[in-house]
């Protein structure tokens, strides 16, 4: 035994990976205290106040968003601008505006998005992800689908489409009918307007570049 | 099972574990097929079996299959382990019957109902709609309750009987694998603080818990199949578990880099995600050493030459699965892996068929293989043979899976390479970037081969299916 190296000792090792684990572990849980207080939603009182969240509150829909590049950080982050009118209105309060995300939250679940798009870049590739989809210039005043769907505005075009989804084809891949009804339909608006204000560290980066203007071309 | 040759019921238990496994492993690769049939048909089975449905069945089958065959490893060693039959077996029978009938009916809900309302009642018995953990909410408690039962099986087990090293680490690896479930349990609004808990049990099963699994297999098939040195093998064991859960716990990181979480992961994410491959080229250094200098060891006894030197190895087919797991955890989960795990590379990597590529290799080569290999380390143990030969089904179903599977993920990098330059850095990652990027013509031929390869790699199953239902009372076995 005199002779024999620790390298070789098992206890040593067992000992090693019991404290390796146990400090990762430990790092890890207080890490996720201090992202929880940070990615808590915010409320209308600090969109009234100009507070920025990284995930603001529901009342969000009452404003407009756009993605802009931020000299300090690098990359684009969602920026919340004046009011701008969701569905006729521009006063949604805290419990109805929370209510709406509640029922476009549970609407995402339970028709399966995640099994063909992306959110926040995770789920399945099978159709464009839907991060910022909010915010595509598809469903702009100038894109394809306002005329498609023969709606005047970004939301009832977008709730007119996931009710009908086979009835508007643009490509060969289709979206499937879900059933999703109106009521369902504006509450996954709200879902989507509201996940397009997640400051995700400039994820996607450079969304809708070719779309936007660059130096004036 | 007639001839028996299992004496203990906890290894009767394990092939019954084994057998269902296979089943969705099957099931597993035909919904598989029918998603990259859509890719390259999409109007095949629209509007009946979903491109969606297609791949929430896929995926589930793949994630069930392999807690199957994981709990079924661990009840086929117990016995050698601990020298005694596990306590409480009999609960673990019943909860085996609970978990299969539970599964069927969740199945069957997938495929025919697919989706409900948008309220709780969905939510509690239709589909959770969370990638990998769809199962609906009154699933999540069943899986808890037969999780607790498996867990309490291995531990009075592991308690009452001789507690070696392997069984001490898979008692401490396996309560962290059933714990980890239960933060997927829930529902928010908030998508940032769903996503952050939900890849606690996505990462912390796939990189952690079950690679530190994969290890303690790992060691034990080297013991039982050439003789390694049980001082030796352990010694890596727990070098590995150190390794992968100092790298693999804090590589959560690499999943919080974009969805609302603080700039502070990208810094934390790279660095511990860079060395998850670290651990990955140990088990891969260990398996072969241990295989050359046990096989060195007896040449030098035989004081022949090399040509009639018998081989160490008592089990051909399930060490080429476990020698395969090596390479493959290295190359799929290691290699691929690394390639888009940096914040600078992932801002456009993100969310694209690289990281479908990644899961495929890493899938079957971190654990669909060595779970293989223990299917066939159970069919030697309840036909009673001594030294278990290829077969000609063993090598054209291990040789089709895994060119099946390169094949595959050589065709899915392609195309991710293309949605990367094409939808993301060309065009900015919108709908019609997107669309853009996926009507490329290299995107479009990467699809036909990911289907051919997926059919090459269904085949295989056929001779492997056809392999373990067979091979058992094949001659060519030492008996």
């Amino acid at each position: 035994m005199a002779n024999k190296s620790v390298w070789s000792d098992n206890r040593f090792w067992q000992r090693s990976a019991t404290w390796v684990t146990g400090f990762a572990s430990i790092l890890l849980i207080w890490l996720t205290f201090d992202t929880s207080a940070q990615i808590a939603m915010g409320n209308d009182e600090d969109l009234k106040n100009g507070v920025t969240k990284r995930v603001p509150g529901p009342t969000v829909i009452n404003y407009k968003i756009t993605y802009e590049m931020d000299a300090k950080r690098g990359h684009e982050v969602p920026v919340i601008g004046g009011k701008e009118k969701f569905f006729g209105r521009d006063d949604w309060s805290e419990e109805e505006a929370r209510a709406l995300l509640h029922l476009g939250k549970l609407g995402s679940q339970a028709k399966n998005c995640m099994d063909c798009h992306t959110l926040l870049g995770n789920g399945a590739y099978y159709a464009p992800d839907l991060t910022k989809a909010w915010l595509d210039p598809a469903w702009g005043p100038d894109g394809a689908m306002q005329a498609l769907t023969g709606k005047n505005t970004k939301e009832e075009a977008m709730a007119e489409f996931l009710q009908h989804p086979d009835q508007f084809p643009t490509h060969a891949r289709m979206m499937p009918d879900l059933g999703i009804t109106a009521e369902e339909a504006k509450g996954l608006v709200a879902f989507l307007k509201h996940m397009s204000s997640i400051d995700t560290n400039g994820f996607p980066r450079n969304f809708g570049r070719m779309q936007g203007a660059i130096n004036g071309k | 099972m007639a001839n028996n040759h299992l004496t203990s019921e906890s290894k009767q238990l394990a092939t019954w574990y084994f057998t269902f496994a296979a089943i969705l492993f099957g099931a597993q690769l035909l919904f598989g097929l029918v998603a990259a049939i859509q890719y390259v048909m999409p109007g095949f089975l629209y509007g009946i079996l979903d491109f969606s449905i297609a791949r929430i069945l896929h995926i589930n089958a793949l994630v069930v299959w392999m807690v199957f065959a994981m709990f079924g490893s661990v009840y086929w060693l117990l016995p050698d382990e601990t020298g005694i039959e596990t306590v409480g077996i009999k609960i673990g029978k019943l909860l085996f019957w609970i978990f299969a009938a539970a599964i069927v009916v969740v199945v069957l809900v997938y495929l025919f109902i697919q989706v409900g309302p948008a309220d709780a009642t969905t939510i509690w018995f239709i589909t959770e709609g969370r990638e990998y953990i769809e199962a609906p909410r009154w699933a999540d408690w069943g899986i808890v309750v037969v999780a607790l039962g498996f867990v309490a099986n291995l531990f009075l087990t592991g308690i009452k009987g001789r507690q070696s090293g392997i069984v001490t680490v898979l008692m401490a690896d396996m309560i962290a694998f059933a714990g980890l479930y239960l933060a997927g349990m829930f529902f928010t609004d908030n998508i940032t603080i769903d996503q952050y808990w939900w890849w606690w049990v996505i990462h912390l099963w796939v990189e952690a818990t079950w690679e530190v699994f994969v290890g303690a297999i790992a060691a034990y098939g080297l013991i039982t199949m050439i003789g390694a040195h049980r001082k030796v093998v352990e010694m890596w064991l727990w070098i590995e578990v150190a390794m992968l859960f100092g790298s693999g716990i804090l590589g959560l990181g690499h999943h919080y880099f974009w969805i609302g979480t603080p700039e502070y992961w990208w810094e934390i994410g790279a660095l511990f995600s860079a060395l998850e491959p670290l651990p990955l080229v140990a088990m891969f250094i260990h398996v072969l050493y241990d295989w050359g200098k046990t096989q060195g060891a007896e040449m030098a006894d035989e004081h022949t030459d090399e040509a009639h030197v018998k081989s160490v190895i008592t089990n051909k087919p399930a060490f080429t699965w476990f020698v395969l797991n090596a390479f493959g955890n290295f190359l799929g989960a290691g290699i691929w892996g690394f390639f888009h795990t940096l914040p600078q590379v992932n801002l456009y990597t993100h969310g694209t068929q690289f990281t479908s590529a990644h899961g495929h290799l890493a899938f079957f080569g971190a654990y669909a293989t060595i779970l293989v290999g223990m299917m066939y380390i159970a069919v030697q143990g309840t036909n009673g043979i001594k030294v278990m030969k290829h077969t000609k089904a063993s090598l054209w179903g291990v040789s089709l899976i895994t060119g099946g599977v390169v094949g595959m993920t050589v065709a899915l990098t392609i195309a991710g390479y293309v949605q990367v330059l094409v939808s993301r850095a060309q065009m900015g990652a919108t709908w019609a970037a997107y669309f853009d990027g996926q009507s490329g013509l290299w995107f479009a031929q990467a699809m036909d081969w990911r289907l051919i390869m997926g059919t090459v790699t269904f085949l295989g199953f056929l001779f492997l299916a056809k392999d373990l239902l067979t091979t058992g009372k094949n001659p060519v076995h030492e008996r």
